[in-house]
């Protein structure tokens, strides 16, 4: 994918975006939302036309042949969107005969589909009867009913439990091992470690790239320090003024710090917290997350 | 050609599941019937009448009976003096006064004219001009026996006041001779509710898949947009046809609607229209994008040009010349015309040829409109 670009009017969603992913990779796509993810990945799929640039799905050029990539590819997008009035199997043969498949490859298809989102037996349920886990894996089992070699997730795991996903992230390991690729977008960054690479995109520019320890090594030379104070707000308010901090954000109730260099003594801030009046009931260095990556990126190119 | 078929199966699977829908798309049309066979009635029957009668004549109760028996009015009572006229019809208790005057039997023996009053409530002008029509018949028809009988060529010795016949019409209606209302309805309800349920059902059926998101995961497969609205719409079309004929047949049942012609016109056109219609509703689903928005145009955009201009109730010929021109890309007006020619005419197709090839156009603009902006809408 080279130079591919995305106008609507004159509000351009993607920007020069270039880059390229490996058969069997499990891509992920952070941003936030309207950074240009979804439009990225309706590109890819043949579903928008690019403005400018190209780019290779399974080596066919998406602009020139939208249909033969759409034949190669997989696509599962945050609403999972099967047909709630109809039942398991009723959804999954209606996907079949619009992939057209064959009536015997459909059958093999089916028990495989089935079996993969633990609903075997349960053909007969009304999807809209499904809890969201169920039918999150339905979905996925139906976008790779015609075994593509390139799978699409955009937000795949959204309003879904945690064990849920953390099944469906199974799943998608499982793919990758069978040398599908996978591209997914997630705002999830916990979900993220599971890919294999990951682009950080920005107001539709690539920001970052990388794996995710790659990615964390912006904070190679710049520690955090995870505060836990007795008064969060204040703490974070003085640390930001503190001269050996750059900068700081919080995370649930505890504050992180990005210290300009690796020599600063944790300690030292401690006490000059205390010297505030503001409790600290911990302070210690932390490995950075990809949340803190994510920030330190959006912050970075948001200032440049 | 499979993947019109697992379009169709699905689209079928979804609206068997949806028994609501269902029952609405077959039910509520045979209830239109109904309703409107019975209650959308022109003829006017039962009208109250008074009579003043200050003749006490043979000859009087001669005509206030030509009255009662010709099966319109129904004689409420006799009145004594004019004072109560005012009352009764103020209360609406009485639509109509006959006041025979004192010495009608005398001045018919004499051959001279007599005046007779008719008061008619005028609160609804459609009801009152068709009572005039049917005092100023059964007058007209008993001014003329009372002539006949004596071989005078005198004229008419009794008359409504006001009116002088000078020429008298021998109406003949041919194909609905009663001049049943419900008959001359009929054709024009069929387009009516099936123009609504085609053209709602389409629309509704597209816009909800954009809504709920499954025309996205849709468009990802290597389908094309026709197969893909084939699939969609032969259901629709399928149902609506077999609505339609529930109609006719409920009104060949019901209403004794004659079934003159052939069936075969009466299918092909009634195919043709449905066609157009759902045209219609899947242009109406590339420009909405909730079901609500379809909803209503839908329904506004099929309900009242067919329920106004089409010809169904107000004769299109008494319309200003504008709004005629506007009735022209009406398809139903077309429709209404072939079916009345085939179902209570009996006509073959060099009738009505003209209408079904404006059938035609409309179906194929509607058809090519909806898929360009289809196209543009899939890719």
């Amino acid at each position: 994918m080279r130079g591919l670009s995305r106008r609507f009017g004159s509000f351009v969603a993607v920007d020069d975006l270039s880059f390229s992913v490996k058969q069997g990779e499990i891509f992920g796509f952070l941003g936030a939302n309207g950074a240009g993810k979804s439009t990225t990945i309706r590109m890819l799929c043949g579903l928008l036309r690019p403005s400018s640039g190209t780019a290779l799905v399974g080596g066919i050029d998406v602009s020139r042949d939208p249909e033969g990539v759409k034949r190669r590819i997989g696509y599962m997008s945050q609403k999972f969107s099967l047909y709630e009035a109809l039942t398991v199997d009723q959804n999954i043969r209606f996907f079949g005969g619009i992939y057209g498949l064959s009536q015997e490859r459909l059958e093999a298809r089916r028990s495989f589909v089935l079996d993969m989102s633990g609903l075997t037996g349960r053909g007969h349920t009304l999807t809209r009867e499904l809890p969201g886990g169920w039918r999150q894996r339905l979905a996925l089992g139906c976008a790779i009913l015609h075994e593509p070699s390139i799978v699409f997730l955009d937000e795949p795991t959204g309003g879904v439990d945690p064990l849920s996903r953390r099944r469906f992230w199974d799943l998608i390991g499982e793919l990758s091992r069978q040398g599908v690729t996978v591209l997914v977008t997630t705002h999830y960054l916990d979900e993220a470690e599971h890919c294999h690479r990951i682009a950080i995109i920005q107001a539709g520019k690539l920001a970052a790239m990388g794996t995710a320890s790659e990615l964390k090594q912006v904070f190679a030379s710049r520690p955090i320090l995870e505060v836990h104070a007795g008064k969060p707000v204040e703490a974070m308010d003085f640390l930001d003024h503190h001269e050996a901090v750059e900068k700081t954000s919080l995370f649930g109730t505890a504050v992180h710090a990005v210290l300009r260099s690796d020599a600063v003594q944790p300690d030292a801030i401690k006490r000059s917290l205390e010297a505030q009046g503001i409790t600290v009931h911990s302070i210690g260095l932390v490995s950075p997350s990809l949340e803190d990556v994510f920030l330190d990126v959006v912050e970075r190119v948001g200032a440049a | 050609m499979r993947k019109i078929i697992a379009v169709g199966t699905k689209e079928l699977r979804q609206i068997l599941r949806d028994k609501r829908t269902l029952l609405i798309l077959l039910f509520i049309p045979a209830f239109f019937l109904l309703l409107y066979g019975y209650a959308l009635n022109f003829d006017i029957r039962n009208v109250s009448l008074v009579v003043r009668d200050q003749d006490r004549s043979t000859k009087s109760r001669e005509l206030v009976s030509a009255f009662v028996n010709s099966g319109y009015f129904n004689l409420v009572g006799y009145l004594d003096s004019d004072r109560e006229i005012d009352r009764l019809i103020n209360e609406g208790r009485v639509r109509t006064v006959l006041t025979i005057p004192s010495g009608l039997e005398r001045r018919l023996a004499l051959r001279q004219p007599v005046i007779v009053q008719v008061i008619i409530d005028g609160d609804n002008a459609n009801t009152a001009s068709v009572v005039m029509g049917y005092a100023r018949a059964l007058i007209g028809e008993y001014s003329a026996a009372q002539t006949g009988s004596r071989e005078s060529g005198a004229g008419s010795p009794v008359q409504i006041a006001g009116t002088v016949p000078q020429i008298s019409v021998e109406p003949r209606v041919w194909y609905n001779p009663q001049l049943r209302s419900t008959l001359f309805l009929v054709p024009g309800l069929i387009a009516y509710i099936a123009m609504i349920t085609a053209v709602v059902s389409t629309a509704l059926s597209v816009v909800r898949e954009k809504e709920r998101g499954t025309m996205e995961q849709v468009r990802m497969a290597p389908i094309s947009p026709l197969p893909y609205i084939i699939g969609k719409t032969l259901p629709y079309l399928a149902i609506s046809f077999v609505s339609a004929l529930m109609i006719i047949f409920s009104a060949m049942l019901l209403f004794e609607l004659p079934m003159r012609g052939s069936w075969w016109l009466l299918c092909g056109s009634i195919g043709l229209f449905l066609v157009g219609a759902q045209a219609q509703g899947l242009l109406i689903s590339t420009i909405a994008q909730t079901q609500q928005v379809a909803f209503q145009v839908a329904l506004l955009s099929s309900l009242l040009p067919t329920m106004i201009l089409s010809g169904f109730i107000f004769p299109i010929s008494s319309m200003p010349a504008v709004v005629q021109a506007i009735t022209h890309i009406v398809p139903a007006r077309y429709f209404i015309v072939a079916l009345r020619s085939i179902v209570l005419k009996g006509t073959d197709i060099t009738a009505f040829w003209q209408d079904l090839v404006a059938l035609a156009i409309f179906a194929t603009v509607a058809l090519g409109l909806a898929s360009v902006r289809l196209r543009r809408e899939w890719s």
